[in-house]
């Protein structure tokens, strides 16, 4: 199969990788921006795919294209940009972009390190076995039957016990400066009503088959959680608002969940087995999915959070 | 044999719905014509190509799942070329006319 797809094909995706990348980068439009950004993350994805890592193309298009995508248009909205006006004017207005004094130093410095990157990319081996074979030897200890899951959640869980802990500084950032911008109400209409309605119990099913399938097939809680987060923020857009009893206790008991959970296990794991996140053997498997489920929740509400922008809790009002 | 014949040109024709519907959005005048042509082309382009998938696939379960990939996409392409077009229209964008 892999065999029937051409040399250029990859070329071509590569190719394509770089010219978004460089059209996001150099667009004056920020929207244009975005919607390039989002492109590239997709193509990024496709790329991963070719690289025969499901997973991460998995995650790069749920999470670096689809919710990073959201969250910048959420931004783009607060920034009060008239994009309209941009667009219009910029034939008039746009003259070349101004070249910054220190413009020729980083380039040299960007150019310095793609040699130096493409000068030790050159000279790896081609073929490395890597650490496939020490992940197989000791995948059936692991409680999971798919490798990238035994990697993330069990050989080196405390990689993922950082990253939810990042999510969750992002998050606590983000309430530090300020509580999120009332919106207006705005009609929606009846077919965004509809593909909500319709839509939302779909993305919960994929949320929960993508955590299920993670124990024996590319998936797991970043991209259930992903997939969770868009069905929070399609409700929002659709004139959703999480109920003002929700927001104090049950949403910060929601959004702590997956890291605390997996910090307690990690602590139990330490007294237990003397190392910390050395799941005890027998139960490794219901240990890892008890982590996976609380993370896919805390995951979901941690994007949504941040996508509000801000601390939902109504509080004093703004000044 | 006969149903690798059949699944190519499946295929090839959701490719032309594809490439119709790039070309349409390129070259058509206004925003409401060129939803129109992207719409039209990306159900049934990918509808074609789902169906060719299907048949190549041999497993009831796949072609399952493709069906209902199609049937999802369909659902959101449909409900974002309409709130675009409303989005389009409240803007007082006046259609494209001869």
């Amino acid at each position: 199969m892999a065999t029937l797809i051409p040399v250029w094909f990859d070329g071509l995706l590569g190719l394509g990788l770089v010219w978004f990348a460089w059209q996001a980068l150099s667009s004056d439009n920020l929207f244009r921006a975005i919607v390039l950004f989002v492109a590239f993350g997709l193509m990024l994805a496709l790329v991963w795919v070719r690289l025969a890592a499901p997973d991460i193309a998995l995650a790069e298009a749920a999470i670096g294209a689809g919710v990073t995508g959201a969250l910048l248009l959420a931004a783009m909205a607060r920034l009060n940009v008239v994009i309209y006006e941009q667009a219009t004017d910029n034939n008039e207005t746009s003259s070349p972009p101004r070249r910054r004094p220190a413009s020729e130093l980083v380039a040299l410095l960007a150019a310095g390190l793609f040699v130096a990157l493409a000068w030790t990319l050159y000279h790896l081996p081609l073929d490395t076995p890597g650490l496939r074979q020490a992940v197989s030897e000791q995948l059936a200890n692991s409680g999971v039957s798919h490798p990238v899951t035994a990697v993330l959640l069990n050989f080196r869980g405390y990689d993922t016990l950082l990253e939810l802990l990042v999510l969750l500084l992002a998050l606590l950032g983000i309430w530090s400066l300020g509580q999120c911008p009332r919106q207006a109400e705005v009609a929606t209409g009846e077919v965004l009503d509809a593909l909500s309605r319709l839509l939302a119990p779909v993305l919960l099913l994929v949320a929960a088959y993508l955590l299920w399938l993670g124990a024996s097939a590319p998936g797991g809680a970043f991209q259930a959680g992903a997939v969770l987060a868009a069905g929070g923020i399609l409700l929002l857009l659709s004139g959703w608002r999480l109920p003002a009893r929700l927001t104090r206790w049950p949403l910060r008991v929601l959004l702590a969940v997956g890291p605390l959970l997996f910090l307690c296990l990690a602590l139990i794991s330490l007294l237990l087995e003397g190392r910390l996140l050395q799941y005890p053997l027998a139960q490794a498997g219901g240990w890892i999915l008890l982590i996976e489920a609380t993370a896919t929740l805390s995951i979901g509400a941690i994007l949504v959070a941040l996508f509000m922008g801000g601390n939902p809790e109504p509080g004093q009002p703004d000044e | 044999m006969l149903t690798d014949y059949l699944a190519v040109l499946l295929l090839i024709v959701g490719g032309f719905f594809f490439l119709a519907g790039t070309v349409g959005l390129l070259r058509f005048p206004d925003v409401y014509t060129r939803l129109h042509a992207l719409t039209k082309a990306d159900n049934l382009g990918l509808g074609f190509i789902m169906a060719g998938l299907a048949i190549q696939s041999g497993s009831w379960l796949v072609a399952g799942k493709l069906l209902v990939i199609w049937l999802l996409v369909m659902l959101a392409g449909a409900s974002v070329a309409h709130l675009i077009a409303r989005r389009a229209l409240q803007r007082d964008i006046t259609p494209w006319q001869r």
